[in-house]
Parts: C-alpha cells; structure tokens; sequence
C-alpha cells in the first residue's frame, strides 16, 4: 500500500535531474514508487529509475510521445492512475509536465497542484507547499482526493540514490483509436543557448534596466570572468533581446547558484520565485524600493551600465581577464 | 446574476432573458460593422469562407505591480481594495486572436469568469477590438479551482461555437497554468502551448512553441487550443473609438444554470484541496544596501573574494 506513481522525463537518453529528484523524494511519501515513462528512449533510463527508488515502471516506446503534444501520453497515464489508484502523482514542473498533468486532471476529474515546492505526508493527505506572490507569501494546501496530481518546481527536492534494482517493468501500448492532436514538425535549437544556467555557480542576469539587447555583451563579459552563466528576466525575453533558453523564473529556468547577480532587474514575482533559492544574492538597481532588494545580501542603489563595466574593470584589476 | 450593464443613452436596447434570475442585455449594431473590412476578406466572405471565430480567455487580477494579499481567514484572493485589472498575459492573448481574425476574418469573442467587476476586463477586450463577450458570473462559483475553471470555460466555449481558443500561458496572479490544457481535453481537441508565433491558414493552426533550448514548430487541425507568451506580440492600446464601440457590444452574462455545469462540481466544496496556511515566507537576513558613489564595483568586488567566488 501507498504507492507513488512519478510522470518520468527523458532527454538525451537520461532521465532529467527533476525526474530522478520526484522519483528519490518518492520514497518518502509512500511504501513504493511507480514511474511511468513513455519516450522511444524509455528501457535506456530504467536502471537509472531503479536506483533511485523506483520498483516499478510502466513503459511506452511509441514515437507518437515525441511528435504529439499531451494528448497520447495523457490517455494512458489517465488509464494507468485509474488502475493503479496511487496515493499521489508527481509531475515535473515542465511545459510538458504541465499539458500533460492539465489532462490527466480533465479526463479523471482529479485535482492538480502546480508550482509545488515541498510535499510531506500527514495522515492520509498530502501537503504541499507552494510559494506566491514572488515567493513573499507560502501557502500551504492540503489535498482532499484520491490520487491528487502534483506538479513539482525543479531543485525542491534532492536527487539520492537508493541503489535499487532495474524496476519490475510493464509495457503499455498506445491504444489505436487514440487521438494523436497537435504534431511537432521539428525542433530549432537556439545558437545562442546558454548552456549550463542550471548548473552554474555564478549567474549573472539581466533585465530593463540593461536598457538594450546590445548591453548584454557586458554581462556576458563579467559572467565568463567569473566563470558563470547569463540569465535574463521574462521581459527582455519577451522584448526579444535574448532567447528563452536564457530566462529565469516561473516560466523559465529555475537556479540555485552559490551567487546570483540581477543587473537592471526590478524583481517581478514570476522572476523571484525561479533564484530566491541562490545562496547568495547581489542586486544593482537604480530604483531603491525595487523589490529585489528584499532578497538581495548585497543591494547597490545604482545604474548597472555604470556598476557593471566599473566592476569589469576592478576584477580586471584583481587578476581576471 | 440580476445586473444589467447600461451603455450610453440613445441607443435601443433590446433584453434576452436566458433563464430564470439571469438577465443579459443585447445592443443592436445602427453602426455597421466595427472593424473595417478589407477586400481580401470581402473577398473571402464571398467565397463562402466565414473566417474563424475565435474565443480569447481573459482573467481580472489584482495590479501585478502592486503586493497582493490573501485572506487570512479564507485564504482567497483579496480583490476589495486593490486595483484590478485585465491580466498582462492575457492582453497578448487577446492581441494574438485580434491578428489571427484581421488576416483570415472572423470573429473574437472574449471570455471570463469572475464577479461582477470582471466584466470590466471583457469592455477591454473588446475596446481592443474583440466583438463580443460571454462573462460566466454565478456566486456558486466562488473558490473554483482550475478543474472547476476549466469546466466552465470549456462550457462556454462550446456554446459560443468557437473553433479557436487563445489564452495566456498562466495567469500573472495564480500561475496554475493548467487551465488552458484541460480546457482542451474536455473538448477533446489538441493544444498548442508555449506560442511565440502564432498563424492559422486554411483549418490549420502553427505555432512555434519555446522550449528551453529554442522552439519547436508544432501544428494541429482546428479546432484547437493555443496558449500564448508575452513574447508573441506587442498588444495595442485601445482606441478612444474602440473604447466607446466596447460600450455598445454584446455583452452576454450567464450562469451555471445557463452553461449547464452541475453545481456540485464547481466552487470551493468541489476543489479536491483546502490552502490550510497562507503566511509570509521565512525573509532572507537583512542585506547590506548602498547607493552607488563610484565605489560600489569595489565593495562588489570585495563581497564576491569574501564568498570565495574570486
């Protein structure tokens, strides 16, 4: 009894860090995790799952769960928690998890959680955690219905390895009749990506207050001397001055460097909640009541095209090309 | 749902009673169409191809810029004494079903469900152009999740005869961002989510969709579902003319009864969760703030070799 059934993502024939994290956080909130993986790459991660915790796995190999949007996956994962009635599903917090859990609710008439950032058991309900309006305000919900569907943030949990056993696997077919909806035609990858944001120990990002696109080559300047990643805030993603892979916040990426360094960013709720759990925080803004300053260690009251180039500079100073 | 919206006075009202309690009111149109038809859709409508209707999902929040609050004892959205507004979100929603009818022809017809107030957010949409609006009020909805939400939109827009549905990729307040999704599934129809480029063509909807590492081209049949990003477009301002056209568009204010959701799978009885504490999040220790004399690149400088980060 208790079981935990985690909606599995694969990418380059891994499965995603906040795969391994619902999987290993699984094991806290039930006698037994299940893991439902449905990609062409499903069998590759299937160790990895096991020894996180997971026993079981239910598997699908269609490659109709790469091109179509939701709507396979959404039919048998509804089919799946209707047989297994879990006590709990997780859900990565992903655009994916997102239209998929959406869904599963719709088609069962099950609740979904989204944006959860803690989850415990107490009794025979659920608690789950979910932080609001930028992360000022922590609300606390607790679930009422069989089978609650939750989707989780990325990084609230710890990945740990259990060293289980490759899990006990079940292949579920893609019935016939299933409608396949919209169809991914192919996928452009950004040259510009910004490669390791996640897992950076310094992240410089930028916001309005960097004025134009061209001034971000000063953040990329100061991010390589200190080793770190370039980040953005949604509105000059929005604006089109740097790609999506760039964004930090609730749509975007969420970090947890050792520093996160926001330059020009005025601290919109939807930007705080995705780097209010950096360990350290370092602000310039020219307004003094931006909200940033709330979470920030170090505040400078001041215009980042003219701290960012002096401080380029001091670092140079210091020995940093 | 007893509240009647009155336009400016002059014009012939004409009132539809929809069901017992729910009153609605109709303007008819002395002054013809209200957006200005080009030839090529003239052209279109000829040819026997009516355009699309399109239904835009539209939410009335509290001024993001402003703090919002939570009641302490019901742990709903303070909406009393906050300034309200049409979600930023959704104003690209409504921008992006704006462009789709302006290059293929058709209709927009805007959404909401909400209070009374939130029949503000429908004037706008439609002071931004959309023709009509549907405003689902009905107090058994209060404390609807987003099943319940998803339940009553896609109502709607089954009877709006709709074969399009825009919306915003979350809301700016709750940022649930699962309502446009089931909406889709209750309906039975594809979404397209994440849209940055947005463009139907003969029954076909594209969008590209951004993924973290840049986009995907993804596309379905009509009808469908699209959520949008702020990054699709710039949404117009209203016009002083589109603000007074808005007054004497349809407004169509229904309820449970009229949509034919059962009662008892709306409201706050039927959300398969209860918040139990909303409370201020544990606040990081007060930082170190100071104005920038010249001398703060230093002290930055200083903090980073002090965390060992140089």
């Amino acid at each position: 009894m208790g079981l935990i059934l985690v909606v599995a993502e694969v990418a380059g024939g891994s499965p995603t860090p906040l795969t391994l994290e619902l999987v290993s956080h699984g094991r806290t909130l039930g006698d037994e995790v299940a893991v439902v993986v449905l990609d062409p790459e499903a069998d590759a991660v299937l160790p990895a799952l096991g020894a996180h915790g997971a026993s079981q796995a239910y598997v699908g190999r269609e490659t109709a769960y790469r091109e179509h949007l939701g709507q396979p996956a959404a039919q048998v994962v509804s089919a799946l928690v209707d047989r297994l009635h879990p006590d709990l599903v997780l859900f990565p917090g992903t655009q994916e998890g997102r239209d998929l859990a959406a869904r599963v609710s719709a088609r069962l008439g099950l609740p979904v959680l989204a944006n959860a950032i803690e989850v415990t058991k107490e009794g025979d309900a659920f608690l789950v955690r979910t932080a609001i309006f930028g992360a000022t305000v922590d609300v606390v919900t607790r679930t009422r219905s069989r089978s609650p569907l939750v989707l989780v943030r990325p990084k609230s949990f710890t990945a740990t390895a259990s060293g289980g056993p490759q899990p006990v696997t079940e292949v579920l077919p893609l019935p016939a009749e299933a409608p396949l909806g919209a169809r991914r035609l192919e996928s452009v990858v950004a040259p510009s990506a910004g490669p390791g944001l996640e897992e950076a120990k310094v992240v410089v990002s930028g916001g309005r207050g960097m004025q134009e696109a061209a001034n971000f080559e000063v953040l990329e300047h100061l991010a390589r001397q200190l080793g770190g990643a370039v980040g953005a805030s949604r509105a000059v993603v929005d604006a089109g001055w740097v790609p999506y892979a760039l964004q930090v916040g609730q749509t975007g990426k969420t970090v947890k460097p050792d520093v996160y360094i926001a330059c020009g960013i005025s601290g919109a709720m939807q930007h705080l909640v995705g780097m209010k759990g950096s360990s350290h925080i370092v602000a310039i803004n020219k307004d003094p009541d931006a909200p940033i300053f709330k979470l920030s260690d170090l505040g400078v009251v001041g215009d980042a095209l003219k701290v960012v180039p002096a401080l380029i500079e001091e670092l140079r100073a210091r020995g940093l090309r | 749902m007893g509240q009647l919206h009155h336009g400016a006075i002059g014009f012939p009202l004409r009132r539809t009673r929809l069901a017992p309690g729910s009153l609605a009111i109709i303007r008819l149109r002395f002054d013809g169409p209200d957006r200005p038809v080009r030839w090529g859709q003239f052209t279109q409508f000829r040819e026997g191809t009516p355009g699309v209707k399109v239904a835009v999902f539209v939410k009335q929040i509290p001024d993001p810029t402003g703090v919002g609050r939570l009641d302490p004892l019901t742990h709903l959205l303070v909406r009393d004494g906050t300034e309200l507004v049409l979600d930023p979100g959704d104003a690209n929603g409504v921008e992006a079903a704006l462009r789709v009818v302006e290059a293929s022809g058709g209709e927009v017809v805007a959404i909401t469900m909400g209070g009374e107030r939130a029949a503000e957010v429908l004037r706008k949409a439609m002071a931004m152009g959309a023709g009509s609006a549907i405003h689902v009020a009905d107090d058994r909805l209060r404390g609807s999740d987003a099943l319940a939400t998803a339940r009553v939109l896609a109502a709607a827009v089954a009877r709006s005869g709709c074969e399009l549905v825009v919306a915003g990729t979350e809301s700016t307040d709750g940022y649930t961002g699962t309502v446009p999704a089931a909406v889709a599934e209750l309906l039975g129809w594809p979404a397209l989510t994440f849209a940055k480029v947005l463009e139907v063509d003969s029954g076909t909807v594209r969008i590209q969709r951004q993924t973290p590492a840049g986009h995907d081209v993804v596309e379905a049949p009509l009808p469908a579902v699209v959520t949008v990003t702020g990054a699709i477009n710039e949404p117009r301002y209203p016009s002083l003319r589109g603000i007074m056209a808005a007054k004497s568009k349809p407004l169509e204010q229904l309820s449970l009864d009229d949509l034919g959701v059962p009662p008892d799978e709306v409201g706050l009885a039927a959300a398969g969760q209860e918040v139990i504490s909303a409370a201020p999040a544990p606040e990081r220790a007060a930082g170190e703030l100071i104005e920038d004399d010249g001398s703060a690149a230093r002290r930055i400088a200083d903090y980073l070799a002090e965390l060992k980060v140089i």
